[in-house]
């Protein structure tokens, strides 16, 4: 049922397999290519094709929720929100049992299982998505 | 003459005969009779099951129950998923009436969200709503209204009221007289087939010269594996609520008369049944 407290996102990417982690794209720099070989293990492999290619998102906080240093992250398309909310709250270091809420376009809540890709090809604009996060529900 | 809008009333009434069946291994106290009920295609599992719920509970230990959850052939349903929809996408080669296995225990964490109180449902509901009308007119409509008609778009479908639905909804469905559709057309297509959830892109419902976009554009962008080719032999279905529409329907009549509550069309690609 509950995740192991222990088993924290690697961060920044580890060289585990799969490449789960995010990776940081230095704040401010708007290349759309994540810094691959440099940050990313030289061991992962990133089979070719649009479906592998990370995408950016630039994530910001709402109301008196906490802020993110790095706003900028390279991201696998087929994380989910739901990876994206756990990712956030472990590096807020939030408890499990806070919620935390995430919004496209300052509106709508996407539901947990949907993937970052398809929302950015939606609603992603100057190569990136933005994603606003709060811990109480903002919108709607 | 039929008028188009009679179609809005078969969407909204559409309904799935279904029988619940406690799963084998749930702890009772005598037996469990298996429970029937007309499912609303429009509406979600979760939304239309207390009496599902309480029929079974009755022969339940209250230390045997936790959270409810369906599953149909060993795939747990999605209730965030229209009822219609994981019928046309798991079930429809089968026989009536849909036979769906009620769980209490083991909730699959992996396959499905928890919903904790119709709230979820009202939440998630109207987040695809102003998801599509971000699609269809950059949220202008939805942002318009008032809270009160969001609830009235909520409570139409929770009391399965067409006409108390319908009155806010049609505002979600117009478009600019100088325009020939919307901005988008919000659509989302499932294949068993795959790991994937769902493809959904940005498709417009009239092409750059003018004419409308039909269902089969759509397919050919964005999921030309559901089509067979010109000679070949018919592979797929391409089923929205139990139908198959003409691959020639423009897409943006299909969007205003046969989207789901939630103003998306759900569109499910099935193996063609070989029988």
């Amino acid at each position: 049922m509950a995740e192991e407290p222990e088993s924290v996102l690697p961060f920044p990417p580890s060289t585990a397999a799969g490449g789960e982690g995010l990776t940081d794209v230095s704040p401010g720099t708007v290349t759309p290519e994540p810094p691959s070989s440099a940050a990313v293990s030289p061991g992962t492999e990133e089979p070719a094709g649009d479906t592998k290619k990370k995408i950016d998102i630039l994530l910001k906080a709402v109301g008196d929720t906490p802020i993110m240093k790095t706003k900028k992250w390279a991201v696998e398309r087929t994380r989910t929100i739901q990876g994206l909310i756990d990712f956030i709250k472990k590096f807020l270091k939030l408890v499990a049992s806070e919620q935390l809420f995430i919004y496209v376009n300052q509106s709508f809540a996407p539901s947990p299982d949907q993937e970052v890709g398809t929302l950015y090809e939606c609603f992603g604009s100057d190569g990136k998505l933005v994603l606003h996060y709060c811990k109480s529900q903002a919108w709607g | 003459m039929t008028d188009d809008k009679d179609v809005l009333r078969d969407v909204w009434f559409g309904r799935i005969p279904t029988c619940f069946t406690l799963y084998q291994d749930e702890i009772t106290e005598r037996e469990a009779e298996p429970y029937y009920l007309l499912l609303p295609r429009v509406s979600y599992l979760t939304l239309v099951t207390d009496k599902v719920k309480k029929h079974f509970q009755k022969v339940m230990r209250q230390e045997d129950i936790s959270e409810i959850w369906f599953e149909y052939e060993g795939t747990p349903l999605k209730w965030h998923y229209p009822i219609g929809l994981l019928f046309d996408l798991l079930a429809s080669s089968s026989a009536l009436p849909w036979n769906i296995t009620v769980h209490f225990k083991s909730f699959p964490e992996k396959d499905l969200l928890h919903c904790p109180s119709k709230d979820a449902i009202e939440a998630h509901f109207m987040s695809c709503i102003k998801e599509a009308d971000a699609l269809k007119h950059k949220s202008q409509v939805i942002n318009e209204m008032q809270k009160k008609d969001h609830k009235q778009l909520w409570m139409g479908l929770q009391n399965d009221r067409f006409d108390q639905f319908w009155a806010i909804n049609r505002k979600l469905m117009e478009y600019p007289a100088e325009e020939n559709g919307f901005r988008y057309i919000p659509f989302r297509i499932y294949q068993t087939t795959t790991e994937r959830p769902f493809i959904q892109k940005l498709f417009r419902p009239v092409a750059a010269e003018g004419q409308l976009h039909t269902l089969g554009d759509l397919l050919k962008e964005v999921c030309p594996s559901a089509i067979a080719p010109e000679d070949g032999e018919k592979k797929n279905q391409v089923m929205i609520h139990g139908i198959e529409p003409m691959l020639e329907t423009p897409l943006q009549w299909l969007s205003e008369h046969l989207s789901y509550p939630d103003n998306f069309l759900h569109i499910s690609i099935i193996p063609q049944p070989t029988d």
